[in-house]
């Protein structure tokens, strides 16, 4: 691609987003009041909402590097990075954001069938279904491969009984993609398949967990005999634990924060600075140096492995690096702003609106999508060749 | 801006530059240098300037190769690994950078010698502990249509071996960098004897007369010359001391693979394998950084300054925790003589403190984001 093609394609990217972007999207916020999850249920907190995702989901840059028969634009890294810049110049918000997008898309894309990514990939780009992911149980955490949710076979349908954990928004999802047990005698990653389950279908329900910061993004989520079609199966069955592992390292890549960039987050001495009125203190300032300095170099990190992935050359194991500097970098950057913060940061809100809530957000990093251990195990086996 | 991905010829230079340096000049030639009292290598100077290395940053009409500062990084970063002993930092990329901001004919003389490797060059600008090129003291004072220089320079790399010196002095209303043979009347070194067996020099100025034309660049204005040197010589020192971070690593997995205690191979421990895996974190992180300097000074050297001094930081905290874990692992043999850990052990530590640590670098980051 030549250097003109991708200048005229910078050029029409924004003159479209001045013409289609509502003014009240502009404003680049991204907290929580902000984002789109979609789904059958979903209220909108304005019309240009509404809007700004529809016109977006038309031109199928709500999945900008998915294919355009499955709702995507086809965008290579070269334009995708584009529209990213020129959105992100605008202030333009994020128009749909989902476990669809970022976790079962990517999935289904690698091992759904046609027939599959027809039916499930176009409504998550419009935000039309909103998914959860079905992996941890109350004995499988960390040993995400010993679940114990069973599928047994009927006919040409599955018997779903058992019990999933830190569903994430599975009170408010429409599906859920989980991992059940269907070969109880194989070893145990060989036994399990990757499934579909629509949450209206009976026997499904959903209980929240309230976390330390007060919120409950997480759930329990119960199956008792539930009826689940055969078709519904990502993969081959009894091979679940391919397409996990592959979604996992999307996951990984998420956590981590591939999809913000950290580069292009704020740079913490500016927020420190307002914190602290100038950053006094010679502690903290120390720490905060250090705190950027290896941020801006996992910033790096995360732009080599994607020049890398481009490239065809894989990223593979190394994720599980990116996933546990991304997150543990993550938990030091919300204890030194709340360290800056001092008195003022200790309230739920306040000056320091919600800085207390996701600084005990973050400590969840680091355990969810596979703790820091494990990736360091992953690394160590995988990366290493360590024995294990 | 290219990507932080090896190019086709930047990976065929670190083949080539590695297959000659396992053959020419393993960790154990460093040892024999060392043993022998010996801190430069003739040969082995002459045939990396016959493979072009020492021409790496030399414009093509001063037959240089001309490589650019990533591949300077690639062979800085070969260098590391087997703690090559040479003036690749001091001659090609510091000197060979600074000449090229001048465009007389006396720099491109001096950038052809240096391609062909004619001649050695080291760097005088620290009198101090610490690196600070503003604190200069050496005085050049005006005298007639030249200078007197008298002063006194510490640390100064490769000053032993040098052919010439580039020597930071105050004059009247600034910094100016000098461009002096190292044997010139009144100019007298000291040969320090440093923990990494390499040459540094105490080097004193008595009275040293000097003309207009041994000035590189302008009187009173040092930095136009000496700030992209001194960052060339950063990102080049920050790939070597990745790449001895690397050679550091690669022996410590091997021992942890091999060494058996308590009946099994000591890999096996988890408190050695998270602390392995954090160490290959820790490198794979600083690579990334160490590229983006190399790319930087290639593509946009005029705002460099971020890039070079985030790589700088992020390697000398990665080639110290390197070679701590190194001797840890190895245990009692890692304290040893005879086993090579304590050379990248003692080499991280001059290299950290050479052209600016850790405190230094991590300062120019703040400043540049906002602190």
């Amino acid at each position: 691609m030549s250097d003109d093609a991708l200048n005229a394609f910078r050029a029409e990217v924004r003159t479209w987003l001045e013409e289609n972007c509502p003014q009240e999207m502009r404003d680049g916020a991204s907290g929580e009041d902000a984002i789109v999850w979609g789904g059958r249920n979903w209220t909108f907190k304005s019309e240009a909402q509404k809007l700004w995702l529809e016109r977006m989901a038309d031109k199928g840059w709500t999945v900008p590097t998915w294919p355009v028969e499955y709702g995507g634009a086809g965008m290579d890294r070269a334009h995708h990075k584009i529209l990213l810049d020129e959105m992100r110049k605008m202030g333009a918000r994020v128009p749909l954001q989902s476990f669809g997008i970022w976790m079962l898309g990517p999935a289904l894309l690698a091992f759904g069938t046609h027939e599959q990514k027809l039916q499930y990939l176009p409504p998550i780009a419009r935000g039309e279904v909103r998914w959860c992911q079905g992996y941890s149980e109350p004995g499988a955490g960390s040993d995400l491969a010993s679940v114990q949710t069973k599928a047994e076979s009927d006919g040409d349908h599955y018997v779903v009984n058992g019990q999933k954990i830190w569903t994430s928004y599975a009170d408010k999802a429409d599906c859920i993609f989980a991992l059940v047990r269907t070969d109880r005698d194989a070893p145990k990653h060989l036994g399990i398949t990757f499934l579909l389950i629509d949450m209206e279908t009976p026997g499904v329900s959903t209980k929240p967990i309230r976390l330390i910061s007060g919120k409950s993004p997480f759930c329990e989520t119960f199956f008792d005999d539930v009826r689940v079609p055969k078709a519904n199966v990502v993969g081959t069955e009894n091979r679940g634990w391919d397409v996990a592992k592959h979604l996992l390292t999307h996951e990984r890549e998420m956590i981590s924060g591939g999809g913000q960039g950290l580069l292009g987050g704020r740079p913490l001495g500016a927020v420190l600075n307002e914190q602290d009125g100038g950053l006094t203190d010679p502690v903290l300032r120390a720490e905060a140096m250090a705190c950027e300095i290896d941020a801006l170099a996992v910033a790096l990190t995360l732009e080599r492995y994607k020049d890398q992935a481009e490239s065809g050359g894989g990223v593979g194991d190394a994720s599980a690096m990116l996933k546990y500097a991304g997150t543990e970098l993550n938990k030091r950057r919300h204890e030194l702003m709340m360290s800056a913060g001092g008195a003022d940061a200790l309230m739920w809100d306040g000056k320091h609106d919600g800085l207390a809530a996701d600084w005990l957000r973050t400590k969840a990093n680091s355990i969810e999508g596979g703790t820091s251990e494990v990736m360091l195990s992953i690394i160590s086996r995988r990366v290493l060749g360590l024995p294990a | 801006m290219s990507t932080l991905l090896l190019t086709e010829d930047e990976t065929m230079l670190q083949d080539a530059a590695r297959g000659f340096l396992d053959g020419a000049a393993p960790v154990s030639h460093f040892r024999k240098l060392r043993d022998a009292g010996q801190t430069h290598d003739a040969k082995l100077w002459a045939e990396m300037a016959q493979m072009g290395w020492t021409g790496v940053l030399v414009p093509e009409d001063a037959g240089g190769s001309d490589m650019g500062h990533a591949a300077a990084g690639v062979l800085a970063g070969e260098l590391g690994k087997t703690l090559v002993t040479s003036p690749f930092i001091s001659t090609a990329v510091i000197a060979a950078t600074a000449l090229r901001q001048v465009a007389t004919d006396r720099a491109r003389d001096a950038l052809a010698a240096i391609a062909d490797g004619s001649v050695i060059y080291g760097l005088a600008v620290d009198e101090g502990a610490k690196h600070d090129p503003d604190a200069t003291q050496l005085e050049a004072k005006a005298d007639g249509n030249g200078f007197r220089l008298s002063g006194t320079k510490g640390f100064v790399v490769d000053g032993s071996n040098a052919d010439r010196l580039l020597v930071l002095a105050k004059t009247d209303a600034g910094l100016t960098l000098f461009d002096l043979p190292a044997d010139r009347e009144g100019i007298t070194r000291t040969g320090q004897n440093m923990v990494d067996a390499r040459d540094a020099a105490q080097v004193t100025f008595d009275n040293v007369q000097a003309t207009g034309d041994d000035v590189l660049g302008s009187v009173d204005d040092a930095m136009t010359v000496l700030k992209p040197a001194l960052e060339a010589g950063q990102a080049a020192l920050s790939a070597e001391m990745l790449g001895l971070s690397a050679g550091a690593f690669a022996m410590t997995v091997g021992y942890l693979k091999e060494r058996k205690q308590f009946g099994v191979e000591i890999g096996r421990f988890q408190a050695l394998q998270h602390r392995a895996a954090h160490l290959w974190s820790e490198t794979e992180i600083t690579l990334s950084a160490v590229r983006h300097a190399g790319r930087k000074l290639d593509e946009d050297p005029n705002n460099a300054t971020l890039a070079v001094s985030l790589a700088k930081a992020r390697a000398t905290q990665t080639a110290k925790l390197a070679v701590i874990e190194g001797v840890q692992m190895h245990g009692g043999i890692g304290m040893t003589d005879d086993f090579d850990m304590g050379f990248f052990m003692k080499r991280a530590r001059v290299a950290t403190e050479w052209l600016g640590d850790y405190g230094y670098h991590a300062a120019k980051v703040a400043a540049a984001r906002g602190f």
